[in-house]
């Protein structure tokens, strides 16, 4: 497989992604991008089957309407990660930002550290794409916000106390979110009711846990030592009646 | 449709904040703000930026600097008149600036270095009374910096230009916050660029204050009158009331500005908190500030990082040695610091709060 380095340093974004643009076309197969601080929209609209691997910082909108890369940040990301993504992987070993998965549509975010506030708000399933968020450490206020569709996870692996913050899945219509370990109720959003996961629940739960295990080097037995709690939509239209026509 | 099209021009997009402090005290130079700010370009459109600084005037800290920048001459001759009147000025001359190209027409930009005759224990009221009254009623003037051993410096156009303009580079601050703009709701003018300040609070703001009505009459009542057309100005005058005349500690003041919700106070299970919160919500009703903020606010011995209560807004900050970092992105740091010993979101609503611990 082709592969090349590229120095972001002092780069502009525009600049930057033609460069990256430019190594796809010339059939690269896996780009290192050094010294990234900042660049905005990495990867946006990327449809190859590239893997792009990020040192530094990317920017906000990294893996915006994605549908096929992988790619892999070394560090932290910044704000909106995978903003309506629809296909492909992004692996992030730090932690991620605000509005992560924000109206994702398919493929997947993994990330080993915690999350910032309104992690997959918007995010929505439809036939076979179905996009899965799993966040290693805790989430802030507003997990799932509006939620429509596919599935968000919560392990809290650093045993810190808030795993997930307030008002989660308010307005939630769609999808579900496991959360590894205890909540209390009076976090949760109007729109959610709390449950024990299902036997097809728990395959489904295990199936993505096994990659993001293989991903991140964890063992997967320590991981499901803990019980899950399922967080579901009582109702496919909340505010169905809350407009008059 | 009809309006203005510049008025009811929206974008959805947000200013970029930064603010570095050494805690020790120690003075670095402008440099490195410059490479802070002008890492988010991105988050500003050209029509503001600014930067304040503190400790930049050692050999004259004992008196009141004031900048002043006015839109034609005879304002400045009335302003000259006014502070003849009420200070002993001790020194003033133009403020240092390069030209640059991209920035005509520039105001004209003046300091003045002065001390309160007889101030007595009412100092700081008499400063900020002056303030109001210059900026209230002299036409075309507009005093933007007002403290003692700092300066805010500010203007319409990217914070690259800004900084050379007023070479920034050349100063050397143990605080440094720097803003870069992206006006939504307000005029970019030159006294609506950030930082805002009044004595030595500064303050850069990425946001809007959709409470800013409430808030400036609530203000009006303790002597502070909104003349810069920008919602920030509010956010100075709420850190100067809150803190200095009303001694409330910065995380109490996080408690008033970005207050919990009363469903979140029921849930507190402390009896003291939860009262205190409560008392609080009822006390400073109108001093609550509704909509997405983000805020870098710095005194003389502070500086504080700010977000709204349900964080609509970005804020990053991180530390390293006696350095402390807060921006709106974390690459601005991390251009600057390469390795932190640590970097976190602030939570919604807490303040994160860098206290000034100079040596024995």
């Amino acid at each position: 497989m082709k592969e090349v380095v590229i120095d972001a340093r002092g780069l502009h974004y525009k600049v930057l992604n033609d460069m990256v643009h430019r190594a796809i076309g010339e059939g690269v197969g896996r780009i290192v991008l050094e010294n990234v601080a900042g660049q905005r929209y990495i990867g946006d609209g990327l449809k190859e089957e590239v893997e792009i691997v990020i040192r530094g910082t990317p920017g906000n909108d990294l893996a915006a309407f994605m549908d096929g890369p992988r790619i892999v940040v070394e560090g932290n990301a910044q704000d909106g990660v995978g903003n309506t993504m629809n296909g492909g992987e992004v692996i992030i070993h730090g932690d991620g930002g605000d509005i992560l998965g924000y109206s994702m549509r398919g493929g997947r975010i993994f990330v080993r550290g915690d999350v910032g506030y309104r992690v997959g708000i918007h995010m929505k399933a439809y036939k076979d794409l179905f996009p899965v968020v799993v966040v290693g450490g805790c989430a802030k206020d507003f997990l799932g916000e509006y939620m429509a569709g596919g599935l968000l996870v919560v392990l809290g692996l650093d045993g810190k106390d808030e795993l997930v913050g307030d008002f989660v899945g308010t307005g939630m219509h769609g999808g579900s979110i496991f959360i590894r370990g205890y909540l209390d109720e009076r976090t949760l959003g109007k729109e959610v009711g709390v449950t024990e996961p299902d036997e097809d629940d728990l395959t489904l739960l295990h199936r993505y846990l096994e990659d993001f295990c293989r991903c991140f080097d964890l063992d997967l037995g320590e991981v499901l030592r803990k019980p899950f709690l399922k967080l579901y939509p009582h109702t496919h239209r909340p505010y169905g009646r809350l407009y008059a026509y | 449709m009809g309006g203005m099209p510049d008025r009811d021009f929206r974008v959805p997009s947000g200013c970029g904040i930064t603010g570095i402090m050494n805690r020790r005290g120690r003075t670095f130079s402008g440099e490195v703000i410059l490479s802070s700010i002008c890492n988010m370009l991105e988050r500003g459109n050209g029509l503001g930026s600014g930067f304040a600084a503190y400790g930049i005037y050692p050999e004259l800290k004992e008196y009141w600097c004031f900048h002043i920048m006015y839109q034609k001459a005879p304002s400045k001759d009335r302003v000259e008149e006014y502070l003849k009147d009420h200070f002993r000025v001790v020194h003033h001359e133009p403020i240092p600036t390069k030209k640059v190209r991209s920035l005509e027409p520039v105001p004209i930009l003046w300091r003045y270095f002065l001390e309160v005759e007889d101030g007595g224990r009412d100092e700081e009221d008499f400063v900020v009374r002056s303030v109001m009254e210059i900026n209230g009623d002299v036409d075309g003037a507009f005093v933007f910096s007002s403290g003692k051993n700092m300066g805010i410096f500010k203007g319409v156009g990217d914070p690259d230009a800004i900084g050379e303009f007023y070479r920034i580079h050349e100063y050397e601050a143990y605080i440094w916050t720097a803003h870069n703009r992206f006006p939504t709701n307000s005029p970019g003018w030159w006294g609506g660029a950030h930082p805002f300040g009044i004595l030595d609070w500064s303050v850069v703001h990425n946001g809007e204050i959709s409470s800013y009505g409430t808030n400036r009459r609530y203000l009006e009542n303790f002597g502070y009158y909104c003349t810069l057309s920008t919602d920030t100005e509010v956010m100075a005058y709420l850190f100067d009331l809150l803190v200095r005349r009303h001694g409330l500690d910065f995380e109490t003041v996080g408690n008033v500005l970005a207050s919990p919700f009363w469903s979140q106070i029921e849930r507190v299970e402390d009896e003291g908190r939860r009262r205190l919160l409560k008392a609080l919500r009822i006390t400073y009703g109108p001093a609550l500030v509704n909509g997405p903020f983000a805020v870098i606010v710095a005194n003389s011995n502070y500086m504080v990082g700010l977000n709204d209560r349900i964080k609509l807004r970005p804020l990053v900050a991180a530390v390293k040695g006696d350095f402390l970092y807060i921006a709106s992105e974390e690459s601005a740091i991390r251009v600057v610091c390469r390795d932190p010993e640590d970097v976190w979101m602030p939570k919604a609503g807490e303040p994160t709060v860098g206290k000034l611990e100079e040596d024995g």
